[in-house]
């Protein structure tokens, strides 16, 4: 991989890792923690929406699944946590391919795509807000013994590195498909499938790695979630709250480009948290702040901020003429 | 040796039946014309051989193995690559990108599919358009990236349907070369073609296809002095308009 394609990385990796260095507020870090497992889900929606155009709707299937194995194999199984949460990953990447086969083997697309994931999310969330094995309603929590082995930390600057590190790697991951065949092949997917086929793309195999791979990323970021506040319920885990932030952070920050949903998780929640302390404590004022973004993307600036940022930078590159 | 042959393929829509018990031969080396008036059938029976519609009946054969249920993928690996009439490019890539995805059914790295990419824009003169995006190119340009792309698979047989449609008559001199380069670089050619001059001026054997059926075939001339293909196009009773009308040449 070429040290252009990297060079953006590391810079963000060295700007969000220092900040634990100069800043130990608890409400910073844990803000960080919050922004980046956010950006790890939305980094996992951004290979199948962005890269491959099949918008999902329900990605809280696969962070919720990340979350629930990790909390159920270490609290009913007693399996160390870091294997726990390797396995959340799997079963994430798992859930992911079965949706996909289900969906995409029956040909769908666009919209009822979208509405199908969503139904599997509903229906997730119902299952664990019933089930035993979840805790139902009152949901689950994970023992208290802070102990690295255990993946718990009594430093919140610990969990920042450790989510930033998740996040790099889907960086480097996503910067790798870029320049992959399969990226070639998905993005050619997204574009027109018809011809893709035609150019001797197995759509079908294209779209089953690539949920795989955006079920398994996104249920790390489930799975850190867990470990990080030690407790889960379907509210949560299966919520369309998470969905919304998993789709909005890359269509804000550019989807289908590396650094899109990074950017976007940190657009999105540095101006909820402003607006928060501006208007005080309105209730849902963070939302209406979101709301507002949106709509101001779609109008100005289709392909996110990070396609903004392209966009004017050529025009400058050009010599600055209107 | 046949490369491919299509042997009473009959497709249906519900009622409508669009190609009706048609076979044709394709030689290995040559460049076969299939014409016909619109409607005809001509774009689907493209859509049957290259998988994109299940025969109703009939067989494919390509190589001499019987490919009719092998999906389209699996045929561009084993050789089959058509164009689309109604072009179909990515539009938010860029020329070398669109290309590129081509050139990776038989280069898996990206270094090795660009390069692959830049040598056949060369050869069909879009060397200039390499770095635009698809969505800028004019409907010649758009031709052209059609042709590129399903000649970046490194095809045996190469489907191309009206690639010259809708060009003026000197961006059809410059692309008449080209396919012809391109069949002489070894790739077997079969092409739905409107422009009679074109057809005329490239094609060894010409099929003509009218309502589904296979009405005419054997070379270019001759078919077009064939009774049944003029009045295909020109209505019943044309032919004896015309011969009564002594000679003025063969514009069908
Ligand atoms: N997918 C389809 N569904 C229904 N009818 C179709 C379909 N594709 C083509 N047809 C019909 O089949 C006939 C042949 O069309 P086509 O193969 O495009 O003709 P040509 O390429 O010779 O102009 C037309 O009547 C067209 O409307
Ligand atoms: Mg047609």
């Amino acid at each position: 991989m070429t040290g252009r394609a990297l060079l953006p990385i590391l810079l963000a990796a060295i700007l969000i890792g220092a900040i634990p260095l100069f800043v130990t507020a608890n409400t910073v870090l844990n803000f960080l923690v919050f922004t980046l497992i956010i950006a790890l889900a939305a980094q996992g929606w951004n290979i199948l929406g962005g890269y491959g155009g099949q918008f999902s709707f329900g990605h809280a299937a696969f962070f919720g699944t990340g979350a629930y194995a990790a909390a159920i194999l270490q609290t009913r199984f007693g399996i160390n946590a870091w294997a726990a949460f390797c396995l959340g990953i799997a079963a994430g990447a798992a859930i992911g391919w079965i949706i996909g086969y289900l969906s995409f083997r029956s040909g769908l697309r666009g919209s009822y795509f979208a509405l199908v994931t969503l139904a599997f999310a509903e229906v997730f969330r119902i299952l664990a807000n019933a089930s035993a094995v979840t805790g139902g309603a009152a949901g689950l929590l994970v023992k208290l013994d802070v102990r690295p082995e255990n993946f718990q930390f009594s430093s919140r600057a610990v969990f920042v590195w450790i989510a930033l590190a998740l996040v790099v790697a889907v960086l480097v991951l996503t910067a790798w498909i870029e320049r992959s065949r399969f990226g070639a092949q998905l993005v050619a997917v997204r574009e027109n499938e018809g011809a893709a086929r035609a150019l001797g793309v197995d759509a079908l195999r294209v779209k089953l790695l690539a949920i795989a791979l955006s079920g398994g990323v996104t249920a790390a970021a489930g799975a850190l979630y867990v470990q990080y506040f030690l407790y889960i319920d379907a509210t949560i885990a299966y919520g369309t709250w998470i969905s919304v932030e998993a789709l909005l952070a890359p269509i804000i920050g550019g989807a289908g480009t590396v650094l899109g949903p990074l950017v976007g998780a940190v657009t999105l929640h540095g101006l909820g948290e402003i607006t928060k302390t501006l208007a005080g404590r309105v209730p849902g004022i963070d939302l209406v702040a979101f709301g507002a973004l949106l709509i101001v993307a779609v109008a100005f600036a289709p392909d996110g901020i990070i396609g903004l940022a392209r966009r004017l930078r050529a025009r400058i590159g050009r010599g600055g003429g209107a | 040796m046949s490369l491919l042959s299509v042997s009473h393929v009959t497709k249906r829509f519900g009622g409508l039946v669009a190609i009706n018990d048609a076979s044709l031969v394709v030689e290995a080396g040559s460049i076969t014309g299939l014409i016909g008036p619109n409607g005809a059938g001509k774009t689907t029976l493209f859509a049957v051989v290259s998988g994109f519609e299940a025969p109703t009946e009939g067989t494919i054969r390509f190589e001499e193995r019987d490919i009719t249920a092998v999906p389209t993928h699996v045929r561009a690996r084993d050789g089959i690559a058509r164009t689309f009439q109604i072009v179909q490019p990515f539009a938010g890539l860029s020329v070398a990108d669109n290309i590129a995805v081509g050139a990776h059914l038989r280069h898996a790295g990206r270094a090795d599919a660009l390069a692959v990419a830049h040598d056949v824009a060369r050869r069909v003169g879009l060397d200039r358009d390499l770095h635009k995006p698809a969505a800028s190119l004019t409907v010649a340009g758009r031709k052209r990236l059609e042709l590129a792309r399903a000649l970046a698979t490194g095809p045996k047989l190469l489907l191309l349907d009206e690639v010259l449609a809708g060009l003026n008559p000197s961006e059809i001199r410059d692309i008449v070369p080209v396919i012809r380069a391109i069949r002489d670089d070894g790739v077997t050619i079969l092409m739905i073609e409107h422009v009679m001059q074109a057809v005329m001026n490239l094609c060894e054997r010409v099929y003509v296809l009218a309502q589904g059926r296979i009405i005419a075939e054997g070379e270019p001339r001759q078919v077009c002095e064939d009774q049944a293909v003029i009045e295909a196009y020109l209505g019943k009773g044309a032919a004896a308009r015309l011969s009564s009308r002594a000679a003025g040449g063969a514009h069908v």
